[in-house]
């Protein structure tokens, strides 16, 4: 009995680390230990409620990780199918928050269908490219970019233009790694370049605003360009070996905005400098690598697709949030992944993370 | 799951993979040298502007706009007053503060409690209040004290104030603390900064539609504060802009003659000025005090006007959906004229009851009103004339009729979150109800609307902008209660439109049979008595709503309990060959409309085109007609 007892757990723990990818396991515990330090300074109150949210994240990832990739296709259609009936639910009965609607209220709780979306359609278009294994024809790009502008064109008119672009560019990566033709591709850059002025014209005043804020954030001090300002000030302030944890005066004395949510990575930098900076780019960077090794070792074509937009989705999180804090992008309601305070984003991520480990733990069972 | 062997493909998505890591690495590089730029090249012009941090921008809060009625009486205004004020960020030991304070000047737990709640909404460097309205004599205290206090001081700020207190309340609204619901709208409309150091927020009425007229602009002070946040000195200063000024079309005198027409009764008046649709009086009864709202309402009177049964919270005009009894005859009239169903002349009998299948639908004139016209079936309110008609015109018809004159759709006043009321006919019955049964509308069901009762439903406000457009001929205009706001910066005035919505095609002969009527029954019908001996001519209809069914019964009106009793109602407008004034009355549970409601409406028209003042609230005349209507 008393032997026994070891040996159950062991074969339990075995059970339960078998689906895990360790590596990127390993990349995503030090993330998140990160994050807990910097919540620490930003906004000690909420760790408790944060690491509910990461133990939460991580027993979705564990649950999405022992699913099979052939599982998770089978579940592409269905679960785009509820998304765009969600998006098109928002949009005629939606709850509207800060002038957009966006949250639906299914009565035991409200949804954000949009956020979805950004797993929904990587999902859909790795499974529909995967039934044309055939040589794919134009034809077939038309398909997939149709099934990808329905639910973007709903997201932008909530409005919620930041939201749209991660579900277009999650969109893009797929059809991008399925080989869309470089021509085609430079003929779309082209064509977006030459929509941008009509673009520019059916924009929200707000959303202009944000971009003119970027181009010039002195001209508003007291409004959106506070954001801007106040955050490079902090980066920049941090100089090399930033003013030591606890220690950034623009977080402490709260001149960050929203310093614990979209905002989090101006204290980093404020209070661990370009080292800091340096180290954690490192780290997401192991993420991405690790990300395109599982990708390159993919035995399915709807397993490489998926794990190839995952990887990119995530870099695109990174690039968008922390260009946007250290003013190289326009602000638009990205967080830094896994570090930002919420629970929202973060269970998306881990579920894109254990889609990954499902992707990777198939290919061993092939090789086996 | 299909595993593809084809090298050319795998080749291809390796080569696609491999121009991602390019693009990733090329962003990250593109990070690194903004990093770069930023922490080492820029590293000392931003250590500088972040010790310039110290200087810190605070908010200078606009005052708050006025609101006057037609002839510049102040309904809200602003009132300078002391409060006393923390500043957190100057403070090692915030309860010890308190407490110490608690010493010197009267603080509540209450008062704890909500700067506890101001403090964790708040931003650094702000002063919360913990006291507001001091007395001289408690401002002089604290300042006695003040070297004891450091990062307490008293400040001057302005309040709102109604001067008339429970006066036009659920016109005017209040204003209270912002809420986060309140944020989102700010925020919707891109006015955070502006709402920077604003503590209030319109929250019902005219102070909630015209929020953002009223609120003005903030200014703001550049302020330097040492390492602990206190202000040194001031450096940079742009003034605020206050909020614009509302004049309405209001009456304050004829709105307050009416609220005391009211007594100590319930109910609901509006009076509009029929070529413009200027609101001169909107009553809703009983009244509250606008001014426990402003610092923040303490729980105990907030329970006291929420739960009472009176319901003075509900604004009575705009929300309250009544059935309009016999103020609706009027309009069923004229719709028989334009659908050509009957004319003038035309007469029927009425034997004192109208049968409709097995259903026998009784008029309360015992006996009936015998041979009947269109005028007498509206001087003498004859119930069968109705029955019949309503049968003759069908619900469609009769709903789309009434929808041309506004009932069932709000009337756009500039108040929010009017009601719609219930305009029946055989589509809202399909949409009101799910089960298939009840869905489909019965012919028995039309006979009863006849008489403005059944389904219908609609608020006061509707029923006088309908009166309205019935004594402008048809030209309905939107009721409005904002004549013009004046500009704080520029002192010039935008007008609120007071173009007609729209003019109901209607033959005018017509419309003078029904007005003729009208007057008929303020001359010698059931509103006779409440008008005898005015030195104007009016026109009229009385109403009773029924709030409770007496299949069969008497009406006897004192056996009955108060909330049970029917509800009086009364239209009129005056004078009746020019109109001035057209008005809805409607006193809850007040039994029949010629004894209770056309009393009011009398005050009303003497006060506006006399300028004769009531001694006495209206006496409900108990000897008016028994039962007129029902």
């Amino acid at each position: 009995m008393k032997q026994a007892l070891p040996l159950v757990v062991r074969a339990w723990w075995q059970r339960l680390i078998s689906p895990l990818d360790l590596p990127l396991l390993g990349i995503c515990g030090l993330l998140l230990l990160l994050a807990v330090g910097v919540m620490g300074s930003a906004s000690p109150e909420r760790i408790g409620s944060q690491l509910t949210n990461m133990a939460l994240a991580l027993v979705i990832m564990r649950v999405v990780a022992g699913l099979s990739p052939q599982r998770l296709a089978s579940v592409a259609v269905p679960v785009y199918l509820v998304g765009i009936g969600l998006l098109i639910g928002v949009a005629l009965f939606g709850d509207i928050s800060k002038g957009a609607r966006r949250w639906l209220n299914l009565g035991f709780m409200r949804v954000q269908p949009s956020e979805i979306m950004k797993i929904a359609m990587p999902l859909l278009l790795a499974w529909f490219f995967h039934q044309r294994t055939t040589r794919l024809r134009l034809v077939d790009f038309f398909i997939a970019a149709l099934l990808l502008l329905v639910p973007v064109g709903l997201i932008m008119r909530q409005p919620d233009l930041g939201t749209a672009l991660l579900v277009l560019a999650a969109g893009f990566y797929v059809i991008f790694f399925a080989g869309l033709s470089w021509k085609i591709l430079a003929g779309m850059a082209l064509t977006a370049l030459a929509a941008a002025p009509v673009a520019w014209s059916f924009l929200h005043d707000y959303q202009r605003n944000r971009i003119l804020t970027l181009l010039d954030p002195e001209k508003d001090p007291l409004g959106k360009g506070f954001h801007i300002i106040q955050s490079t000030i902090a980066i920049g302030s941090g100089g090399i070996f930033g003013k030591g944890w606890r220690e950034g005066t623009q977080a402490q004395l709260e001149f960050i905005p929203e310093h614990h949510t979209d905002f989090i990575f101006a204290v980093f930098a404020e209070e661990f400098g370009l080292v800091g900076n340096v180290v954690l780019l490192t780290l997401y960077g192991m993420l991405i690598g690790r990300g395109f090794v599982i990708a390159a070792q993919a035995t399915s074509l709807f397993g490489r697709l998926l794990a190839g937009s995952i990887t990119m989705i995530f870099f695109t999180y990174v690039f968008v949030n922390i260009g946007m804090v250290s003013g190289l992008l326009p602000v638009v309601g990205v967080p830094l992944p896994l570090v930002s305070y919420g629970g929202t984003s973060l269970v998306t991520l881990f579920i894109g993370i254990g889609m990954l480990m499902s992707i990777h733990k198939s290919r061993m069972l092939v090789q086996k | 799951m299909k595993i593809i062997h084809d090298d050319n493909a795998l080749g291809k998505f390796h080569s696609r993979l491999a121009v991602a890591g390019g693009f990733v690495l090329l962003c990250f590089v593109l990070l690194v040298l903004r990093f770069a730029w930023l922490q080492i090249i820029q590293y000392g012009y931003y250590q500088t502007r972040a010790e310039d941090n110290r200087i810190s921008l605070v908010p200078i809060t606009p005052s708050r706009g006025l609101i006057v009625d037609r002839n510049n009486v102040q309904l809200a205004n602003n009132y300078s007053a002391y409060t006393l004020e923390i500043t957190p960020a100057q403070i090692d030991h915030l309860e010890r503060t308190i407490d110490d304070l608690a010493t010197v000047i009267d603080i509540q737990p209450k008062d704890r409690k909500r700067f506890k709640k101001l403090l964790e909404e708040s931003k650094n460097f702000e002063s919360l209040p913990i006291r507001s309205r001091l007395t001289d004599e408690e401002v002089a205290k604290f300042v006695a004290q003040r070297y004891r206090f450091p990062g307490v001081d008293v400040k001057a700020r302005l309040f709102r104030h109604y001067p008339k207190g429970a006066f036009a309340s659920s016109t005017l609204g209040y204003i209270g603390r912002i809420t986060d619901r309140d944020l989102d709208k700010i925020e919707a409309i891109d006015q955070e900064a502006n709402y920077r150091g604003t503590d209030h927020f319109g929250k019902t009425g005219l102070e909630q539609h015209y929020e953002f007229e009223l609120h003005g602009t903030t200014g703001f002070e550049q302020v330097e504060v040492d390492a602990g946040g206190r202000a040194v000195r001031t450096l940079a200063r742009t003034a605020p802009v206050p909020g614009n000024n509302l004049t309405l079309t209001l009456d304050a005198e004829l709105q307050s003659i009416a609220e005391q027409a009211f007594g100590d009764r319930k109910g609901a008046l509006v009076a509009i000025e029929p070529s413009t649709g200027g609101v001169l009086a909107l009553v809703s009864m009983p009244n509250y005090d606008p001014n426990l709202f402003v610092d923040g309402i303490d729980t105990q009177s907030w329970k006291d006007l929420n739960e009472s049964p009176d319901k003075p919270m509900v604004n009575r005009a705009l929300n309250g959906a009544y059935p309009p009894g016999s103020t609706f005859k009027p309009f069923m009239a004229l719709a028989a004229l334009t659908y050509g169903k009957r004319t003038a002349q035309q007469t029927i009998f009425d034997p004192g009851f109208y049968t409709f299948g097995s259903h026998t639908f009784r008029d309360d004139k015992k006996g009936g009103h015998g041979t009947v016209d269109m005028y007498k079936s509206i001087v003498e309110s004859c119930d069968t004339y109705y029955y019949m008609l309503a049968n003759d015109l069908g619900i469609d018809n009769i709903a789309r009729f009434m929808a041309k004159f506004g009932f069932g759709s709000v009337t756009g006043i500039d108040i929010d979150g009017e009601s719609k009321g219930i305009l029946p006919s055989t589509d809202w019955k399909k949409k009101r109800f799910k089960n298939p049964a009840q869905q489909k509308w019965y012919a028995g069901e039309t006979i009863s609307i006849g008489i403005g009762q059944g389904y219908n439903a609609y608020t006061p406000i509707q029923l006088a902008q309908a009166v309205a457009t019935l004594a402008n001929n048809g030209v309905m205009f939107r009721p409005h209660l904002v004549k013009f706001i004046t500009d704080s910066r520029t002192g010039e005035h935008k007008l609120i439109e007071s173009q007609p919505v729209k003019k109901i095609d209607l033959n005018p002969e017509h419309i003078e049979v029904i007005k003729q009527a009208m007057i008929g029954v303020n001359k010698e019908g059931t509103g006779a008595r409440a008008f005898a001996g005015a030195e104007y001519v009016s026109a009229g209809k009385t109403g009773t709503a029924q709030v409770f069914s007496l299949k069969g019964a008497d009406y006897k009106h004192h056996s009955i309990k108060q909330e049970l009793r029917d509800h009086a109602l009364f239209i009129a407008f005056a004078p009746a060959n020019a109109p001035k004034i057209a008005l809805a009355v409607l006193v809850e549970n007040g039994g029949f409309g010629a004894q209770a409601a056309a009393p009011i409406a009398r005050q009303i028209f003497d006060y506006y085109l006399l300028g004769k003042r009531p001694k006495a609230p209206a006496a409900v005349d108990e000897a008016a007609v028994e039962r007129d209507d029902e």
